[in-house]
């Protein structure tokens, strides 16, 4: 699956495209398919996201995955510091990233 | 400490507004990602991987209690309640706002510092030696010098749009503290027939080239410091390599010129350059040096030192160094607990560290480019009640120099570029060796970690280092011995094969209890090294 992902432009929190709109959870993301580019350039106009790419997904039991470690880190958070990860209470949420 | 004069407050203040109108247009649309990059970067204000990254320059790593505040108040407020402490002896915050960006810079602007010049093709932040007006090594204090070419730096029209980023710094004492000739020009003040000059050692360097810089120029004196720095800039601008972005540091022109040639090319264009009057008047410079005169510190203090507490006395003989006047010392403050970031700090250590130095340390602290931070001038009487308020905030660590004393870039937790995580390597390691009577069996043991080949983590200058490289999407990691940052400057060798996360510190183990089996008597590791070569290490790592 193709994901399409950027940073807030206000805030630069990593924000995921929904299929309607951005989410701060991987688990709102949506599959683009073939779309991506049309989604993107449409989506930087708009002003409400810097810097989106399009990247390799794939789905897991748990939702969406990006595929890249990079990818995954940034849908989590600092692996160092579980406090300010989006999961700062799942043990496992570490799982996720390797 | 240098204050600010009117020029200095009137500079920064107009780039605080101009910056908060480019931000008010990107928020408004009227300008494109495109268009505003470079204007945030010139201000310090990276996009990583979580958020925007604001980088704070502090000048040569010297700052007072109310700098030291304001930083904890930023991380506080702006941020997630920490910053990190960098090898340039710059902070980081993770995780800013845009919207805040304005905000921080006038609360910056208040404390007499900014993020100007921390990112860019342009002239960095200065760096220094972190013990610089109290090492009991040095010949001078070099920060006047120092701040001198911050000035000449600051907003400098001809070198704003250089080939490439430019680091300079400048140390005063044999003992190199600041990796000064891994800096693309390292001035050493030097002293020949009772005067001080300025060596210039230029073209060293990190990344995917490292190099040791050339010495160019063996004796400037000082009231031609400035004109030569700018003739080795002007070389530099007109015949560094744009073209290619891996080939535009100084360190590739000087290579393939060849130092001799590039000296050559320096006289010439310095002839000129004296002509043009950069150096400052006698009395301009003596204005500068003034402010850095040193605190009314009192030789007849007590020199002893009541070690009767253990713990205590650990961390005197590892952390604490000699000043220059009798009765006071240097506290090294280690920002690397086991199983801590190494350079991280919370907004209540940072408040912590300026109340100690407005205490105990004539309201100075210094970063270090080990990402460490340093009191300069407290009284020995004071040590143990310094240390105590350390160790009540986990900053006492007695690691200074050691094997856990581990320089460490954000890598891919935090980094776009990376190619690897940094930080649970470094972390991994500390707690491997977490034993403090065997890290100070192993003596001093510099290792340097980097997410990928930039080498913020100067691990080229590691005597132990690993680079993080990125082997079919997994993360894997380079083994490399025998670098040194310091006097006796050197790059590193590669090992061979790289390992996973945990392979890299087995690999560790083995070159440690390989040390302990060859060394000689006296010899740190890197001596024992040099001395026996890469080939038993070679084995006891791969069999
Ligand atoms: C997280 C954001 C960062 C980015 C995007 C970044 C980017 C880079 C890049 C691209 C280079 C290579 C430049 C070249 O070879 O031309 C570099 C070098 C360097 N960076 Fe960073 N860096 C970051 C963080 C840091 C940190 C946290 C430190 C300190 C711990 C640091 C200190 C250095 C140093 C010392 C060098 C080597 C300079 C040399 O090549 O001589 N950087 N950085
Ligand atoms: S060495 Fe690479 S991974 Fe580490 S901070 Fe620098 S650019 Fe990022």
């Amino acid at each position: 699956m193709k994901l399409l992902t950027g940073n807030d432009l206000k805030t630069g929190f990593v924000t995921w495209w929904t299929g309607s709109d951005w989410s701060l959870h991987i688990e709102d993301a949506a599959d683009v398919g073939e779309h991506g580019e049309a989604i993107l350039a449409a989506e930087e106009g708009a002003r409400r996201v810097n810097a989106p790419y399009i990247i390799n997904g794939e789905q897991t039991a748990d939702g969406p995955r990006p595929a890249h470690i990079k990818d995954r880190i940034r849908a989590l958070g600092p692996t160092v510091r579980p406090d300010l990860t989006l999961k700062p209470a799942d043990p496992a949420a570490g799982d996720w990233v390797i | 400490m240098y204050k600010y004069d009117e020029y200095d407050h009137a500079m920064v203040d107009a780039r605080v507004a101009e910056f908060s109108d480019q931000v008010r247009r990107r928020l408004a649309g009227e300008i494109t990602e495109d268009q505003f990059k470079p204007l945030r970067l010139m201000n310090g204000l990276y996009l990583q991987l979580h958020a925007y990254m604001l980088r704070v320059a502090v000048p040569y790593g010297t700052l007072d209690s109310r700098q030291m505040r304001m930083l904890a108040h930023i991380a506080r407020k702006y941020d997630r309640d920490y910053g990190h402490f960098t090898t340039r002896q710059n902070i980081q915050y993770n995780w800013i706002k845009l919207e805040d960006a304005p905000a921080i810079l006038e609360d910056l602007a208040s404390v007499e510092m900014h993020a100007i010049q921390t990112s860019g093709n342009c002239i960095r932040n200065i760096s220094s030696d972190q013990w610089a007006g109290a090492a009991a090594d040095e010949i001078t204090d070099p920060r006047p010098w120092a701040e001198l070419l911050r000035q000449w730096s600051s907003f400098h029209p001809e070198f704003s749009y250089l080939p490439r980023k430019f680091k300079i710094a400048v140390i005063a004492a044999n003992e190199d503290r600041a990796a000064m000739r891994l800096h693309d020009i390292g001035i050493q003040i030097v002293e020949k027939d009772g005067q001080h000059g300025a060596a210039f050692y230029v073209g060293g360097g990190m990344g995917r080239t490292p190099m040791i810089a050339p010495l160019i120029k063996d004796f400037v004196p000082l009231d031609d410091m400035l004109s030569y720095a700018e003739a080795c800039l002007r070389v530099y601008n007109r015949y560094g390599r744009r073209d290619n972005i891996y080939k535009a540091r100084i360190k590739i022109l000087i290579h393939e010129l060849g130092a001799d040639e590039y000296r050559r090319q320096v006289e010439e264009e310095f002839k000129h350059v004296k002509s043009l009057g950069i150096d400052p008047p006698k009395a301009e410079f003596d204005r500068i040096a003034a402010q850095f005169a040193p605190p009314p510190l009192d030789a007849s203090a007590p020199d002893e030192i009541d070690r009767s507490d253990p713990d205590f006395a650990v961390w005197v003989d590892q952390n604490v160094a000699k000043h220059k006047v009798s009765g006071h010392a240097i506290v090294n403050i280690s920002l690397k607990p086991v199983g801590g970031i190494p350079g991280d700090a919370s907004s209540a250590q940072i408040d912590l560290m300026a109340d100690l130095a407005e205490k105990y340390s004539h309201d100075e602290l210094r970063v270090t480019h080990a990402q460490n931070i340093v009191l300069p001038h407290v009284r020995k009487a004071d040590l143990y009640a310094v240390w105590q308020a350390l160790d009540a905030a986990g900053l006492a660590t007695p690691n200074l120099d050691l094997i856990s004393d581990i320089i460490a870039c954000p890598g891919l937790d935090y980094c776009s570029l990376a190619n690897a995580r940094s930080i649970p390597v470094a972390q991994k390691i500390a707690q491997r060796f977490a034993d403090p009577a065997r890290q100070r069996d192993l003596g001093e043991l510099k290792l340097k970690i980097s997410g990928c080949i930039n080498a913020c983590g100067h691990h080229h200058a590691g005597h132990i280092g690993i680079l993080g490289v990125d082997r079919k999407g997994t993360e894997n990691y380079q083994l490399s011995l025998g670098g040194s940052g310091a006097e006796d400057v050197s790059l590193g060798t590669i090992t061979g094969p790289g390992f996973d996360e945990d392979g890299v510190v087995d690999a560790i183990e083995r070159v440690t209890d390989k040390y302990l089996a060859e060394r000689n008597e006296g010899e740190r590791f890197v001596d024992t090294f040099r001395r026996v070569g890469m080939a038993p290490f070679k084995e006891a790592i791969y069999g």
